[in-house]
């Protein structure tokens, strides 16, 4: 890479983000209406977090017995989509399946938005959020090893700094009409492999570890865990890949999303099979332990607001699996996107209510108090969406464009001079 | 360590370097905010100069924080005899009043459940909300549970930030100003012993108990999680829990581990004792008995 001197290298860094921002700012009618749409949430979510940090948390429906809700369901299940997006790289580079690659640098910039969201959730979910620091050492004490939290926060801290700096440095570089650094890339790729696993399985031991609730204490929770996983993150990766296709000049051949539904189809028979496992065991034994399954599936001394959920959740996911197994199915559009729409639904409510809920309910000491999200955390919650969405959108505004040589320097720079001549 | 007789001579960019990452250190350890857990004691002494003020300003109560060390030689346990219990409840009420709890919302650190004698002890078939004319109920046994101050503790196992962990007589503590409101520790007790303050604590001006314990029942901020410390203001001092003391029927005993007269080791010694969830590994410091 020839040095820049400072000075040059801000300039060249302005004139991408001048670009950027044009691009940002520029869009059809439909573009415009998703970012209002998304802007409404936003500001919706913002006011109810604000209403929260100043009455407390009691304002969601989380109480001593349920302790965890609707927020940690979502943390949990985004971090399965920020793991699964990347998973998506080992065929690509593993088996050097070319048609999948391009897909690849989408999978790290959803895995970038996903892990924000990750984050704000957490965020959202602590009683002092003033005292975040007091995790972040030299000031702050982290507990680490001894806390699977502890961990969870540098994993997931440590995987959204790699794919940050792979995607944009990929990006800049594409901009500036460089190849992306192979010393670089390659290395920080491969180590995102493992460390999407990781995030995962580190996620899953943080309720698998505690004996004092045997609904979670079960070692099949990290692989039942990965597999949702990965039906869950391509699913909307394939969504999404679509839409480009559609609105941009991006092309990514049918194979490609043939193939990842396939993968999906079988991913999702690990993780049905795993739920079957995992449910044969409590009925069957029937001991002590099976209260929390049964809380989920069918209900408990008359108390069942969950078990509609459980059940549409079983639903899309045997659809979703079905839909995925047929070739003929999984390649008519139509079907294929119910598939998505089926599976992104399903693996949510079985990953995030579906996990923490029955997990908590009855409580340790047998009380069974019904929990079910506070308006104040729907609020929220979309407003974490729509900022995880809106910051997928803008990335992908400006990705796309580089990624197919539209957004260059050169063209920045031609750009200027044009309009400069205009007389604007 | 192994010297090789040779000792270079500290240049003065050495020194400099050195001196400024230990005045960086100095700063960062002795000004900045700190878990109670490593302040050393004077600057421990100035935190709680801090907190009396704090609550002056706040709740205009002079209310004291005691930070008695635990006391060499004493390891706390408790007793509760089950076959003696009523269900009176008198307990909990005495330990919201000694300890602070908020009473709106309203936390209590005791629980008492009410169980069928022909269950036995079967959490999923108890009832926390029991309210007859007259207890005790024909058929029913009560079991009240609170933190049973585990040598084992899932919950100070998993906080992130070091906010909760054992002292040296047993106790497990909290340091309310360090606590980050996760909420892990409670997803962690197998006894729902812990509890979270979901908005601000509010108590009445006249009922706070101005005798508290940095580590013990001084009123707590919204956000943090609080539990139960062996009255831990009182027995440092000294003196009964106030659950022991209220109890009319005698259920409650408390005593030192390590003192072998003490009426706790006559207990385990010589009755039959047991522990909740025993299969959990937790080992509690708490111990049930059936003493008739």
């Amino acid at each position: 890479m020839p040095l820049d001197n400072p000075a040059q290298f801000i300039r060249r860094f302005l004139g991408f983000a001048r670009g950027s921002v044009r691009l940002i700012l520029r869009g059809n009618r439909a573009y415009r209406l998703w970012l209002a749409a998304l802007g409404v949430l936003i500001v919706s979510g913002a006011l109810a977090y604000a209403n929260q940090v100043r009455n407390g948390l009691a304002l969601t429906a989380m109480r001593d017995q349920v302790s965890w809700g609707f927020y940690i369901g979502n943390f949990t299940f985004l971090v399965g989509v920020a793991a699964a997006a990347v998973v998506l790289v080992i065929p690509a580079y593993v088996y050097d399946w070319k048609p999948i690659r391009e897909i690849v640098l989408y999978g790290e910039l959803l895995a970038i938005s996903a892990i924000m969201m990750c984050l704000m959730f957490v965020m959202v979910d602590i009683g002092r959020p003033d005292r975040f620091w007091h995790l972040i050492p030299p000031m702050g004490h982290l507990n680490f090893p001894s806390s699977v939290l502890a961990w969870d926060v540098l994993v997931l801290n440590l995987y959204f700094l790699v794919n940050f700096v792979v995607a944009t440095h990929i990006l800049y570089r594409a901009f500036h009409g460089r190849k992306y650094a192979k010393r670089l890339v390659i290395p920080l790729v491969l180590l995102s492999i493992p460390m999407a696993v990781g995030i995962h399985t580190v996620t899953a031991f943080l309720y698998n570890g505690l004996v004092a609730r045997p609904y979670w204490n079960s070692s099949i929770l990290a692989p039942q865990f990965l597999a949702s996983a990965f039906c869950s993150g391509p699913a909307i990766l394939l969504v999404v890949v679509q839409v480009l296709r559609r609105f941009t000049r991006f092309e990514i051949r049918d194979e490609a999303i043939w193939k990842i539904a396939e993968l999906m189809a079988y991913a999702m028979f690990l993780n049905l099979f795993l739920h079957g496992a995992e449910a044969f065991k409590e009925f069957y034994s029937g001991g002590q332990d099976v209260l929390y399954t049964r809380y989920w599936y069918l209900g408990l001394n008359g108390h069942h607001t969950l078990v509609p959920y459980a059940w549409s959740a079983v639903g899309l996911n045997l659809l979703a699996f079905a839909l995925f197994i047929v070739p003929a199915a999984r390649r008519n559009w139509v079907i294929l996107n119910i598939g998505c729409i089926a599976t992104y639904a399903g693996v949510y409510i079985e990953k995030g209510m579906g996990l923490i809920i029955p997990g908590l309910t009855p409580d340790a000491l047998g009380e069974i108090y019904e929990y079910y999200p506070s308006v104040t955390e729907l609020r929220v919650a979309a407003g974490i969406f729509a900022v995880g969405f809106l910051v997928f959108t803008l990335m992908l505004k400006v990705a796309v464009p580089i990624s197919l040589g539209e957004f260059t320097e050169k063209k920045e720079t031609s750009d200027l001079a044009s309009v400069a001549w205009a007389g604007h | 360590m192994e010297t090789d007789g040779k000792t270079t001579k500290p240049t003065r960019r050495m020194f400099a370097s050195q001196a400024a990452a230990l005045a960086a250190g100095w700063v960062l350890t002795a000004c900045g905010p700190k878990r109670l857990y490593e302040a050393p004691r004077a600057q421990l002494k100035k935190a709680i100069e801090d907190m009396e003020r704090q609550y002056r300003e706040r709740l205009g109560v002079n209310v004291s924080v005691s930070d008695a060390p635990p006391i060499p030689g004493v390891e706390f346990a408790y007793a509760l005899d089950l076959s003696r219990c009523i269900g009176c409840r008198r307990c909990v009420y005495a330990c919201v009043k000694e300890n602070n709890q908020s009473r709106d919302p309203q936390i209590q650190w005791i629980k008492v459940l009410s169980m069928e004698k022909d269950k036995g002890i079967d959490f999923s078939a108890a009832d926390p909300y029991y309210a007859p004319a007259e207890v005790p109920e024909e058929g029913h046994f009560y079991v009240p549970v609170q933190c049973q101050q585990c040598r084992n503790s899932p919950c100070t196992k998993v906080c992130p930030t070091g906010a909760t962990w054992t002292e040296k007589d047993g106790i497990v503590v909290i340091d309310y100003d360090w606590c980050i409101g996760c909420r892990y520790c409670m997803a962690a007790c197998p006894y729902g012993a812990r509890h979270f303050n979901w908005a601000e604590p509010e108590i009445p001006k006249a009922e706070i108990n101005p005798n508290t314990h940095y580590l013990g029942n001084r009123p707590r901020p919204k956000g943090v999680v609080e539990k139960c410390t062996f009255c831990i203001q009182r027995t440092r001092a000294g003196r009964y829990p106030a659950c022991v003391e209220i109890c009319p029927v005698g259920t409650r005993k408390f005593g030192n581990l390590l003192d072998k007269d003490s009426e706790i080791r006559y207990i385990i010694e010589h009755k039959r004792v047991l522990v909740l969830k025993e299969e959990l590994n937790t080992a509690p410091r708490f111990f049930y008995f059936y003493a008739t």
